[in-house]
């Protein structure tokens, strides 16, 4: 029998869940391909069929899936609406599978994660694996060593930041925001790159260890609902101690972070600087103001 | 001594008339409605906003601060889905920041209008209200609202075609303040059967085949007039019949009873809901092709994210029943002649296309 070939685009939700989907699905025997890099082309096709109004990342995705269509057989495109109770996440991660079944005419797997509405995790992945033709028992135990790599590569990454925290004596900066603009070749590599060749040393938001959530959320913001983002105010709780600044990233326009970075920027002690991109812009602003951001940041430092 | 408590809220259309109803009824302290909606109050709004938040943000922020200055002291946000939840907590940072003094209190803290969350926010607010006229008052505000759906539903209906200029409006503004004065419910009934026979009456001239136009979208740009640059107004001015779906009524139960249903309806296009009132948007777009109307109107705030992940369903359900939209997306920015330059060529098109 061939294999299924399924391909996952390289954007949004992949940050965050890429070592649990690709391990279940390899587990399962699927081949698994996914999209490379954003480049300026992906942009370019992702921009023709969004939106204009869309936020940069949706934009991103889109591009994504049109590199992957003639490539493979099913494009993974999860819906995921709630993954906590009484918690919600933006609204365009339940919209994802029914624009993109819209927009593109492509045979598309997916899973649908509401725990509001009792489809747990588990439900989900065992559906989206029985909707492919693999037994049950063989579904339940790809997920359940997914889930298992996926919690020991987490820690593995998160000691590995706590080790850098302790060793190094190099001004260090915060980078907030969501994993999918953390990571981008587009959105965060060219801040990273920048913060590199002044040597500083970056911590990420999104490694951080969720055991005190609740309580560090409610430091600078108790009503927030968005689960992603209530992640990255913890981490900015936790971590606002240790670093020197923080650099909070949004994508152009984010619907939460308008928001949620408001009550970030109005409540944290320590200097914040806000970086929002769009796809236009040009990288001689950045430096800039980063630049700027790191020369408060060695004052500071002197001063001390 | 302490000091008085003035209680306020932000507006939404004509909806503060059943509110500060309820709220007189139900509490001691004065109540008062914000100043309404002007150019200043945007222009505040604006000044003290976050950049890319939607609009119903700033406009509800100036209100709040301009109430403030009429001397409010105790501000009620509704809160609900999507990011309206989210509002109360930043406006009240944002306001303490700028030195005023209040109490803050949202009337939905989770995703539904549950009546024990209502009874819990009016408890917080006064603590001496009865339970027992709660469970009275609550009820007939919902019926008022109801009743004003009701009637407003056939204003937009025949609004373009009257004889006597200004009569649906002053008719409305007449029966809105007979409803203020109502005792219960047998009084409310009265004066709202009275009035839509006094509405029936009015004299129109409507012809059999005029264009008939519905507005989908976000809803706090489609209930308040001066958020959508008085949309509706305009399309009266071209005698055009105008079909809404959004309103208070629909918030508070029918979205919750037609989900179901409307996702049925839509089967081809969508699997799942989409957050806030996309899914309804999808569903109200079909239902227009359906009934055979001439286009639509799609209105959203500027970054509605949401709509945004609806309009590329609605463009594809309007491909498949060749039907005209407009997309208008309202900022503080936005021009009004802008607007109605767009609505005119719409306008021209649906002519033309009925002429085929």
């Amino acid at each position: 029998m061939n294999k299924i070939t399924i391909g996952i685009p390289k954007a949004l939700l992949y940050y965050k869940y890429k070592d649990l989907w690709i391990n279940f699905l390899e587990e399962l025997g699927c081949e698994v391909i996914v999209s490379p890099n954003t480049n300026k082309q992906i942009l370019e096709d992702g921009v023709k069929f969004s939106m204009d109004e869309a936020c940069l990342a949706m934009k991103i995705y889109l591009g994504h899936i049109y590199y992957l269509i003639d490539k493979c057989d099913y494009i993974l495109v999860p819906r995921i609406k709630c993954i906590k109770k009484h918690e919600k996440l933006c609204t365009n991660f339940s919209a994802l599978y029914d624009l993109v079944n819209n927009v593109f005419d492509k045979n598309l797997i997916h899973y649908n994660l509401d725990v509001e509405h009792k489809e747990d995790e588990l439900y989900a992945f065992t559906t989206m694996g029985l909707t492919l033709g693999f037994p049950y028992r063989k579904i339940v135990r790809a997920y359940q060593n997914a889930k298992e790599k996926e919690k020991f590569l987490k820690e593995r990454r998160i000691s590995k930041q706590k080790s850098l925290l302790a060793s190094s004596n190099k001004i260090k900066i915060l980078l907030a925001g969501h994993p999918y603009n953390l990571y981008d070749e587009f959105i965060g590599k060219q801040i990273e790159k920048i913060l590199e060749e002044n040597h500083i040393d970056i911590i990420y938001s999104d490694q951080y260890d969720d055991k005190y959530l609740e309580t560090e959320v409610k430091e600078i913001s108790p009503k927030n609902y968005w689960t992603y983002n209530k992640e990255i105010i913890a981490s900015i709780v936790h971590y606002q101690d240790v670093v020197d600044g923080i650099i909070l990233m949004t994508s152009f326009p984010c619907g939460p972070d308008s928001l949620s970075n408001e009550m970030i920027i109005r409540n944290v002690k320590i200097p914040i600087t806000n970086l929002i991109i769009d796809e236009g812009d040009a990288n001689t602003g950045l430096l800039t103001r980063i630049e700027s951001f790191i020369d408060i940041l060695e004052e500071r430092r002197k001063a001390r | 001594m302490k000091e008085e408590r003035v209680i306020s809220f932000p507006h939404l259309g004509d909806y503060y008339i059943p509110i500060k109803f309820l709220l007189n009824k139900l509490t001691k302290y004065k109540v008062i409605e914000s100043p309404p909606i002007t150019k200043k109050t945007i222009d505040l709004g604006s000044k003290y906003s976050p950049d890319f938040v939607c609009i119903p943000f700033k406009y509800n922020l100036g209100n709040f601060i301009e109430t403030l200055e009429n001397g409010a002291n105790v501000l009620i946000q509704a809160g609900g889905g999507c990011r309206y939840g989210y509002y109360a907590e930043v406006q009240e940072k944002i306001l303490k920041d700028l030195g005023y003094h209040f109490e803050f209190y949202t009337l939905v803290n989770s995703d539904r209008i549950t009546p024990r969350s209502l009874y819990q926010t009016f408890k917080k607010i006064d603590p001496k209200i009865s339970i027992w006229k709660m469970i009275y008052y609550i009820p007939l505000t919902i019926l008022m609202i109801r009743y004003m759906d009701h009637i407003d539903d056939f204003i937009r209906k025949n609004i373009g075609f009257e004889k006597e200029k200004y009569s649906f409006f002053n008719l409305k503004k007449e029966m809105l303040n007979s409803f203020t004065h109502c005792k219960g419910y047998c009084s409310l009934t009265k004066r709202f059967f009275t009035y839509q026979k006094k509405f029936q009456n009015l004299e129109i001239e409507k012809p059999e085949d005029c264009l008939k136009v519905g507005i989908i979208g976000e809803l706090y740009t489609s209930m308040e007039p001066f958020s959508s640059y008085f949309l509706e107004k305009e399309l009266a001015s071209m005698k055009i019949e105008v079909k809404r779906f959004t309103n208070v009524s629909y918030l508070l139960y029918q979205k919750r009873l037609t989900r179901k249903k409307n996702l049925r309806y839509i089967e081809k296009y969508c699997k799942y809901t989409i957050g806030a009132d996309g899914m309804d948007n999808i569903y109200r777009a079909k239902y227009l092709i359906d009934q055979g109307y001439d286009g639509i109107i799609h209105i959203k705030p500027f970054g509605c994210t949401p709509e945004i992940g609806a309009i590329p369903i609605i463009r594809k359900v309007c491909q498949d029943g060749k039907m005209p939209i407009i997309y208008f997306s309202f900022d503080s920015q936005t021009s009004e002649t802008g607007i109605k330059t767009r609505l005119e060529a719409f306008y021209d098109m649906l002519k033309m296309k009925r002429g085929e």
